[in-house]
């Protein structure tokens, strides 16, 4: 038999030696929230684009047209500000979280 | 015609049907690595005793074409048999015949066998093994879809319902599997999953292989949604044929009792637990040193490996297990083990299988993760499964029993009828460390040397309350025993719980949190 191979995880202060799951080890870690930046809560395409570079938005504003299981998402400001940065082309397929927009 | 005649023409209607979908497609399945379904049920059931039944059974659809085709019992065998001599209905899809896909009459046979089953009280095999709906069909097969979901819920907790996956099942279909008690799949054969890699790289783009998104690995690691892995359909039938040795015919039976046996000597209980409450061990070894021939059957051995559940025996009577395991995640509460235990201990409930709990965990697993996935919903079915079940109830507290661990783990509290606990046991609020940190805070903040003072208070803490003497003092340990104890005292236990007879208040149903 293999030799098992034991980590360490704390709880309340009491550090037990024990083995991870592979599922515990890929876990998402976890980010604070961002609300400038803009990402695709699904992955689709871009059907159109709305907004430019330097432009001011007011929250609720529309960005852009996300196409994702048939359907055309409206992608709204989440604040309001300046648009930074965008980070996609009309007709683009972007994957899920992927960042579209940096509002400051 | 004379009598002879029709026999022989009798014989000659089911030769063809037993082609099933005809040569090539046999030959195609056993390229696949699969059995054919009428060979599966052959394999499950005891020599010569299965019955078919509706044969003869055509579809009736004409749309496309259809009614220019035959589909031989249309892709389904339904029937009765015996398992060691005990009756069970059993139905499996024929993949030859048009990819065993589900139009209505195949639908209307599953439901047919179900509903005998139910009527029956016996057992309920599906074995699963189709394309999916008959398109050509339309409606008509999502309405037997629906027929076969609602039969599965109304037989869940009346009779025992096994699925076995031995090829696709997608789409719909994967529900009615969901639906039942225990779900069997084989490597390399098995594929269940919602969506199929194709639309999933349609609509999303992301590129999975069919056996990285719904394969065998994948739901007995993975997701859960699988209860035994096997790398054969024999091994799995070998798998099936063990369980039901182990669970009752109906929720109005008993399992069968079988000839008393000590547990094998390899299987030492006073040599397998470290006391120092930091090291791990195998808490399945703690199972097989109590359980008749040390026979313990795991359930979802690889999914959720911080928690073991599974069916032994003591005295000859099925006992459902439920142990804390410290090898893997210190043996702590998170989703996956509190969904792995609590649908476990309903099962046990339901068909009057007295729980044996093993308890050693520290409490809860931390983080933003779990708390974002919803621990308190998910830990909260494992208090709810064991306050509702009114089968006997036994816990042995091995170790450490802290905080929300000790209560949710079978506690007096949720009204266990019996509490032991080794002398190794520390029952307290939390473990030392951090009851220390908190208690003496001051303390130690204004020591000349503050993790010296922290050293002796945590011993102070770890001397006065972490042991079973003090939770005994209030009653709410019955007895403190000694390890080789153990098994007699599991015994008495049950023993004196078989007549438990407990009032729960008139409701139509709990609404326990899924």
């Amino acid at each position: 038999m293999s030799e098992i191979k034991y980590d360490k995880l704390e709880i309340d202060g009491a550090v037990y030696k024990t083995q991870f799951t592979q599922k515990f080890i890929n876990r998402k870690k976890w980010q604070a929230p961002t609300p400038g930046i803009v990402t695709t809560h699904i992955p689709g395409s871009i059907l159109d684009i709305h907004v430019k570079e330097g432009q001011e938005v007011k929250k609720g504003d529309l960005l852009c047209l996300l196409e994702a299981m048939k359907m055309h998402n409206k992608i709204l400001a989440p604040i309001t500000g300046i648009v930074k940065k965008i980070h996609m082309n009309k007709g683009d397929k972007l994957p899920k979280d992927a960042i579209m927009f940096e509002i400051e | 015609m004379s009598l002879k005649r029709n026999v022989l023409d009798l014989r000659k209607r089911k030769e063809i049907v037993l082609q099933g979908g005809g040569e090539e497609a046999i030959k195609k399945q056993a390229a696949m690595g699969k059995l054919t379904a009428r060979e599966r049920i052959e394999a499950i059931l005891d020599k010569d005793s299965f019955h078919e039944y509706d044969m003869f059974v055509e579809h009736q659809a004409k749309d496309f074409d259809m009614d220019k085709k035959v589909l031989h019992g249309d892709g389904v065998i339904i029937g009765t048999g015996t398992i060691y001599g005990e009756p069970v209905c059993i139905y499996a899809q024929d993949f030859t015949v048009a990819g065993g896909s589900l139009g209505l009459m195949h639908a209307r046979k599953i439901t047919k066998i179900m509903d005998h089953a139910l009527k029956m009280r016996m057992p309920l095999i599906g074995i699963n093994d189709s394309g999916g709906a008959r398109i050509q069909e339309g409606v008509d097969s999502l309405a037997g879809y629906g027929e076969i979901f609602f039969r599965n819920t109304q037989a869940s907790g009346v009779i025992p319902q096994l699925s076995v996956i031995l090829g696709p099942c997608a789409g719909g279909a994967v529900y009615s599997p969901a639906l039942t008690d225990f779900v069997f799949v084989v490597d390399n054969i098995s594929k269940m999953f919602i969506t199929g890699p194709e639309v999933v790289k349609t609509v999303l783009g992301e590129e999975v292989s069919m056996e990285e998104l719904g394969g065998a690995k994948v739901h007995a690691e993975i997701s859960g949604n699988a209860h035994f892995f096997a790398h054969t359909e024999h091994e799995c039938f070998e798998q099936i044929k063990k369980l039901l040795t182990f669970i009752p015919w109906s929720n109005q039976a008993k399992a069968k009792p079988f000839p008393s046996k000590p547990p094998r000597p390899e299987y030492n209980i006073e040599k397998i637990l470290p006391s120092d409450p930091t090291q791990p061990y195998d808490v399945r070894d703690i199972i097989r040193s109590v359980a008749d021939d040390s026979d313990f059957l795991e359930i979802q051995q690889e999914f959720a490996k911080n928690i073991v559940i599974g069916f032994g025996r003591i005295d000859g009577e099925t006992i459902g297990f439920v142990a804390n395991q410290p090898s893997v995640l210190a043996g702590v509460l998170d989703c996956d083990s509190s969904d792995k235990a609590g649908r476990f201990i309903r099962f046990c409930d339901a068909f009057n299988i007295p729980i044996v709990t093993f308890e050693d965990m520290p409490g809860y697993l931390p983080g933003v993760e779990q708390e974002h996935m919803g621990v308190i919903r998910h830990g909260a079915k494992v208090l709810y499964a064991y306050s509702e079940a009114t089968v006997p109830k036994v816990t042995v507290i091995l170790r450490k029993a802290y905080g929300g661990g000790y209560i949710a783990m079978n506690s007096r509290h949720l009204k266990a009828d019996f509490m032991f606990a080794w002398p190794t046991a520390e029952i307290a609020v939390m473990g030392p460390e951090g009851a220390a940190n908190i208690i003496f805070r001051k303390e130690i903040m204004n020591a000349e040397n503050p993790a010296e003072m922290r050293k002796i208070k945590v011993a102070e803490y770890r001397e006065r309350f972490a042991n079973p003497y003090v939770a005994a003092s209030k009653g709410y340990i019955d007895s403190v025993i000694e390890p080789s104890e153990t098994r007699k005292l599991l015994k008495h236990a049950i023993e004196v719980s078989a007549n438990k007879s407990v009032l729960t208040p008139c409701k139509k149903h709990g609404i326990p949190p899924f």
